[in-house]
């Protein structure tokens, strides 16, 4: 701030030279330092705070969902044990190293920007968007076996599974108890579904910078981009690292 | 300001460069992390310590991810405390509200 001002009075002294200046000033600054800032660094800095403020905000959006899911598995917990079984650890497991497999190819990426490597940047950017897609992929079969099973609420929902115990691996519940599996698989729906959202984001993102990256757009030391692009999909995959535990694993029945 | 940057303040020191092996090793133990969150599931039963387990793993993945791939450990003191602040900002919202729904439904927790 203190420099700023500073700056600016002398500007006012050369007011002669204003014009000059700012004329200068274009001329040796790269064409993507806007002209509210001062120098490349504090750009930067000041877009990578809003971009992680924007992150908070989704922590915040994902978080109400959390805390739907923290307090009904507490209710009706025998219904969240019972739903819970019925999803597929191994499909769950498998996307959950895709997933961040897809953050290390994408660190990699920023990694290539800034070390100005055209063709790896573009490969980085482009796994990436192929790990998404198989991740999204697994993801839409898990969905198809949901209604395979009716146990989609408001599509064909049906309690019989687990007031049987058929192919939930756990005891029978009761009818009343199987009805708030649908809290369990609507939470489920809308969680896993809101990520998958973000993921489709993420790799229309991603697929529009593949093909400027390709054009040489960010080896140039215009990173900021590419940097953004990885904080966003690091973030889709942090949410995921809870998705999995919390709907996957922490109801899951024992072996023995 | 004992830093060598003195007091600019944008701090942002993206002149250490990180090597490609290093994104390795962060991958590796967010794999292994993950296969030991999958291998307790079965093995510990259904419970509160399990839960803690479970979501302490998450937590730990989690840092590592903002940490190393988010480049936090590398940014300035601000961007630390801006996502610090988040996180305990909804770690308050996540505690109050258990609070209320605790204490409204007493002995049913």
């Amino acid at each position: 701030m203190d420099s700023h001002s500073t700056t600016l009075s002398s500007h006012s002294a050369h007011s002669s030279a204003i014009e000059a200046q700012i004329e200068h000033a274009h001329h040796e600054h790269p064409a993507y330092l806007l002209h509210h800032f001062e120098t490349v660094e504090q750009q930067k800095a000041a877009s990578s705070f809003g971009m992680w403020l924007f992150l908070m905000q989704e922590l915040m959006f994902f978080g109400g969902m959390f805390m739907a899911y923290l307090v009904y598995r507490a209710w009706y917990y025998p219904a969240f044990a019972a739903a819970s079984n019925t999803l597929d650890w191994k499909i769950g497991t498998l996307n959950t190293i895709i997933l961040l497999t897809s953050s290390f190819t994408m660190t990699l990426a920023v990694h290539y920007a800034e070390a100005r490597k055209v063709k790896a940047l573009a490969n980085s950017i482009l796994v990436t968007i192929i790990l998404g897609i198989v991740f999204l992929g697994l993801k839409s079969t898990e969905y198809y076996s949901k209604f395979v099973e009716h146990h989609v609420p408001g599509a064909n929902f049906s309690i019989e599974d687990f007031v049987t115990g058929h192919n939930t691996g756990m005891p029978p519940i009761s009818a009343d108890m199987a009805q708030h599996t649908q809290l369990f698989f609507s939470l489920y729906f809308a969680m896993t579904g809101m990520h998958a959202l973000h993921m489709i984001i993420g790799i229309g993102i991603l697929a529009f910078m593949y093909v400027k990256a390709r054009g040489g757009a960010y080896t140039e030391g215009h990173t900021a981009p590419i940097d953004y692009a990885s904080l966003y999909w690091h973030f889709v995959d942090v949410v995921w690292i809870f998705l999995f535990p919390l709907l996957y694993l922490i109801n899951r029945h024992p072996v023995h | 300001m004992t830093t060598p940057e003195g007091n600019n303040p944008t701090l942002h020191n993206e002149h250490t460069p990180i090597k490609p092996i290093t994104y390795v090793f962060v991958l590796a133990a967010l794999v292994v992390l993950t296969l030991l969150n999958v291998g307790l599931a079965f093995l510990l039963p259904v419970g509160l310590i399990h839960g803690i387990f479970a979501v302490g793993i998450a937590v730990l993945e989690a840092m590592i991810v903002i940490l190393f791939f988010m480049h936090i450990y590398w940014s300035s003191r601000l961007m630390m405390l801006t996502v610090g602040a988040g996180f305990f900002t909804f770690l308050v919202l996540v505690v109050m509200t258990m609070t209320d729904y605790t204490s409204r439904a007493w002995g049913l927790w």
